[in-house]
């Protein structure tokens, strides 16, 4: 069980006003996706979730109790996979679950194999190619044992083919172990194809701008990308986000 | 290996033509064996005198390998200390450069008043001459972190301590072994100056009783055997760099 909730978070840098008045919920088992131009904040929010900073005003609360600067409550995915180059393939995937103190040989073993990573579980990260890099940094955040994961942009340095083979391979993990799942991205596209909601954020300072409940049906596949529905769907969000900018 | 011999060859050719011309040059212009030997001269002596020698080469094993140990030791615990209390990192940090700074020649003499001829003055030279590079390239390993993965680490949840161990630590583990490379060869260098104050055995001894007496073959000798010293000392680093870091790629990135 997982239940996020954010309300009216306000953070500053020096004089810059970089949120204000964010309130959103994740739910359990539900994929969220966060959209917004680019410096518009979503790090950050990140980052305060994450515990790495005090939000100035408003609380977060992760099942009812406060993780306001509290670190170690979610489970992270970063931009950039960031595996560790002396670590092998599954020592890497291990890592989330170590740091917590929790390690699962066995059902990491199992997950890389899922993940089609098998016979890979000995290999340095630089003997990977990118799209599996990515892979790893998504298993090894699905390992760790926190209710509730948070990806930024994790695609958004993967050309086109390997983004959309990455993103119909997360859905089918995700879809299977149904963790709550809070998803940065500037990708409009991207957001609407995997989320349940979609948030807007404004230019700074960033607040949820609009809210956008996604109907399609689970599971989705790739020819949803170019029904009627999906390129409407995608008119709106983008008018939604000319509008800020 | 076959790399080594492939690329090998063109330096160890001219290795060898360089002593080819020696050669030549000592027997055509019949320069005394007091001034400069030639090098089948310096190889005969190097055999024959093999127990002449002997002890006072292990003799600066010896002291070369407990200065190092405990003079790299230093240097790693320095490091970390400076690095996890930054106030300390910036009150110590110019004085680390200073002592780097410090003559060991002048400064070796002195060593002897305050310490007599013991093993002790001989150990801080060398711990003063392995320490500089080994304490700052530490450091630079450990700061220069990747501060992405620094960023995952926080974000998991990690403890200072498992940010040091997991972390910090491994990622300095190349740049702790290129200041370790040069400590090697320093420590070195570092026993012989330290033998020259004034000790029972060593090759700096020996060297300096074979100059006095104008025996240019062993000063020659005793030259080649503590270079040969000091590039053993290196491989054996390097061997250990190698398996140490074994994960590191040979210079190929996959980016596809």
């Amino acid at each position: 069980m997982a239940e996020l909730s954010l309300t009216g978070i306000a953070k500053s840098f020096e004089d810059t006003r970089v949120l204000e008045g964010i309130s959103f919920d994740v739910h359990d088992a539900e994929f969220v996706s966060i959209l917004g131009p680019s410096g518009s904040g979503k790090s950050t929010i990140f980052n305060l979730i994450g515990g790495l900073y005090q939000p100035d005003e408003g609380d977060i609360k992760l099942d009812g109790e406060s993780i306001a600067g509290k670190r170690g409550s979610i489970s992270y995915m970063p931009q950039s996979p960031s595996l560790f180059p002396w670590r092998t393939l599954l020592d890497n995937v291990m890592l989330g679950s170590e740091i917590v103190g929790q390690q699962d040989r066995e059902a990491s073993l199992q997950m890389i194999e899922k993940a089609g990573l098998g016979g890979y579980e000995n290999a340095y990260p630089h003997q990977l190619s990118g799209g599996m890099k990515q892979r790893a940094a998504f298993i090894r955040s699905l390992l760790s044992p926190q209710p509730l994961i948070c990806l930024d942009e994790p695609f958004s340095a993967l050309d086109e083919f390997t983004r959309l083979e990455m993103q119909k391979w997360l859905l089918s993990l995700w879809s299977e172990y149904k963790r709550s799942v809070l998803f940065v991205t500037h990708n409009i596209e991207e957001a609407l194809f995997l989320s349940d909601r979609v948030m807007v954020l404004s230019d700074r300072p960033a607040r949820v701008k609009k809210e956008f409940k996604i109907p399609f049906e689970r599971p989705r596949d790739e020819s949803l990308l170019l029904t009627e529905e999906f390129l409407e769907w995608k008119k709106a969000i983008y008018n939604e986000l000319r509008m800020i900018t | 290996m076959r790399n080594i011999v492939q690329k090998g060859w063109r330096p160890l050719l001219v290795i060898i033509l360089l002593f080819v011309i020696w050669e030549v040059a000592t027997r055509v212009f019949e320069i005394p064996a007091w001034l400069i030997p030639s090098p089948s001269q310096v190889v005969d002596e190097g055999i024959s005198g093999w127990s002449v020698y002997e002890h006072h080469l292990y003799s600066t094993i010896l002291l070369t390998l407990i200065g190092f140990i405990i003079g790299t030791s230093f240097g790693i615990l320095v490091a970390i200390c400076l690095h996890l209390i930054p106030t300390v990192r910036n009150m110590f940090y110019p004085l680390i450069i200073f002592s780097q700074n410090i003559p060991i020649i002048v400064l070796a003499p002195l060593l002897v008043i305050w310490f007599g001829f013991g093993m002790l003055p001989k150990l801080i030279v060398i711990t003063l001459v392995c320490f500089f590079p080994i304490a700052v390239s530490t450091l630079d390993g450990l700061r220069q972190t990747s501060t992405e993965l620094m960023h995952y680490m926080k974000m998991a949840g990690a403890s200072n301590g498992q940010i040091f161990w997991k972390l910090e630590w491994p990622h300095a583990l190349p740049s702790l072994f290129s200041g370790l490379k040069i400590s090697a060869t320093y420590s070195v260098m570092g026993a012989v100056i330290s033998e020259w104050l004034g000790a029972k055995e060593g090759i700096g001894v020996y060297m300096t009783l074979a100059s006095s007496s104008f025996r240019t073959d062993r000063v020659f000798v005793s030259i080649f055997v503590i270079m040969a010293l000091s590039l053993t000392f290196f491989l054996l680093i390097t061997a250990l760099e190698k398996w140490f870091i074994r994960w590191k790629s040979k210079g190929v990135e996959n980016s596809g």
